[in-house]
């Protein structure tokens, strides 16, 4: 799993619960290394290892502390800098949900090993859809109904957002649109310089 | 019917037009954005614009009789940002289609561009996406190199560290040697050994002469400047030097006051330990090219000297 991940988890658990949470979770895991890099490649098990230690942990379902860390990602101030990317996608809540097909795409263009699910939005009608979310390593879709829920916000529209389970390696995400404009949302200056989280050094 | 100047602006919302006097007789939305209090519309060309490159000092009325120019250009007013742009004459004048290039990052900043300033098409968007995505990335390889430098200087720290002193040990010794005569500055250097230090060892046990060595580790370091350098280089064996010394008075009288700053007795569990020190000395000025083995066998050499005459004393290899 790429460290980028597996540092997302890392940083989810310090931020939320602290250095004594990391150091249990990364212990009763039994992890080689107490710090993930970013910019490294580690073995798939060390992230079921983290995700299972943190779900002990947390003495929550794995699915849960999945969309927590989904809702971290989209709105801690220290990862900021991941909330603007996503912004990129689109100036409304709808172009943004048409803007994950991209995703995966988009992210490679970043960090080329850098694998994140295959996305694909399916319109049922004009305000309810389906995310369908391909990837080897199962439990994607409840990232992203974290974060889903999140930018909804963050666009100030209103919707329903539901984790309807896993067909092969593909989760769906059923998503239904209340209403667009729901609330002012939070702002998006393009020109502004990207945050870098540096507490989290 | 569509609206000519609605498919222009929605098409290419930064061109303009020209008359064929050259004013600027329409501006697209987004080059608007860009007026700074004074709209271009009305303005000559040149009063806007400076161009550059090729066509630099060029009338831009000279430009429309020929069938497509590519332009480099500068705004006037504002932070002066570089344009790209392609002119194209019409009948009543020119279109002048421009583009922000590789400003784009300054001009969505300066100006408070949006998403909807670029054309559909344009791939401005993915380029302000790739700039951001690439300097987070770029962002944490550099802490991960910030990080392992700091390690490996740790670890080259703690390789070049005597454990016991916390003295320069002999893998520092070939490294330090090379810095200073790469630095070509001059240089005395230093073999001292410890006198009866075997004794010590064998009489009283090895926590006795490790403390010893820990104390005569001491001694060194405050009889010394901080510029010299002190090794560990053996068991009792230290070798020292001196940056920037060339009389032989001066490094006699730190000899001497070494040595009798050695054989003060050293307290260990109770029992008082009896050392001494033979010093054998050369200097880098004494050589042509110095080279590192030749001085530290020399320096050896004249130690032997200084042992051999029974020790407690030091001895120039200049003067064997």
């Amino acid at each position: 799993m790429h460290g980028l991940i597996n540092k997302a988890i890392q940083c989810f658990v310090l931020d939320t619960y602290g250095c004594e949470a990391w150091r249990e979770i990364a212990q009763s895991a039994a992890l080689p290394v107490m710090q993930f890099e970013a910019m490294l490649i580690y073995e798939d098990a060390l992230t079921e290892q983290v995700l299972d230690g943190s779900a002990r942990f947390l003495d929550k379902p794995r699915a849960d502390v999945l969309e927590d860390i989904g809702t971290y990602l989209a709105s801690h101030p220290n990862v900021e800098a991941l909330r603007r990317l996503l912004r990129f996608g689109g100036a409304h809540f709808v172009e943004f949900l048409y803007s994950l097909d991209d995703l995966h795409d988009r992210a490679r263009l970043a960090v080329d090993d850098l694998d994140l699910p295959r996305l694909t939005l399916v319109r049922h009608t004009e305000n309810h859809y389906s995310l369908l979310c391909a990837a080897a390593f199962p439990g994607w879709g409840h990232v992203l109904v974290g974060i889903l829920r999140v930018m909804a916000d963050d666009y100030g529209a209103l919707a329903c957002l539901e984790h309807c389970g896993t067909n092969g390696q593909t989760e769906t995400i059923d998503i239904m649109l209340v209403q667009t404009s729901y609330a002012r949302g939070r702002a998006f200056v393009l020109g502004q310089q990207p945050v870098l989280d540096e507490n989290n050094v | 019917m569509y609206d000519c100047d609605d498919m222009w602006n929605t098409l290419c919302p930064m061109h303009l037009r020209l008359d064929s006097a050259g004013v600027i007789v329409h501006v697209g939305p987004t080059l608007a954005k860009l007026q700074a209090g004074i709209p271009f519309c009305g303005q000559s060309f040149h009063k806007v614009f400076t161009l550059l490159g090729s066509h630099a000092d060029l009338p831009v009325v000279d430009l429309l009789a020929r069938p497509q120019v590519k332009l480099s250009l500068r705004l006037l007013a504002g932070p002066k940002l570089a344009l790209k742009g392609v002119l194209v004459p019409t009948p009543m004048g020119a279109v002048l289609n421009l583009s922000f290039g590789i400003s784009i990052v300054t001009a969505v900043r300066e100006y408070a561009l949006t998403g909807t300033d670029f054309a559909a098409t344009d791939l401005a968007m993915e380029m302000l996406y790739l700039v951001e995505a690439k300097s987070v990335a770029m962002g944490e390889s550099r802490k991960l190199n910030a990080r392992l430098q700091e390690t490996t200087l740790a670890a080259q720290e703690e390789a070049f560290t005597d454990s016991l002193t916390g003295l320069k040990n002999r893998r520092a010794m070939d490294h330090i040697m090379d810095q200073f005569l790469a630095s070509e500055k001059v240089f005395a250097l230093m073999h001292l050994d410890l006198d009866r230090f075997k004794l010590v060892n064998d009489t009283f046990g090895h926590a006795a002469g490790d403390h010893v060595l820990q104390h005569a580790a001491l001694i060194m370091l405050a009889q010394t400047r901080k510029e010299d350098a002190v090794l560990r280089v053996g068991g009792d064996e230290f070798i020292l030097i001196f940056p920037g010394v060339t009389d032989l008075e001066t490094l006699d009288a730190m000899a001497d006051r070494l040595i009798r700053a050695l054989e003060k007795p050293i307290e260990s569990d109770g029992r008082m330990c009896k050392i001494s020190g033979s010093v054998g000395i050369t200097l880098a000025t004494d050589y042509a090219v110095p080279a590192a083995s030749q001085l530290l066998a020399d320096a050896d050499t004249a130690l032997y000297a200084a042992k051999n005459a029974g020790g407690a004393q030091h001895r120039f290899f200049s003067k064997l």
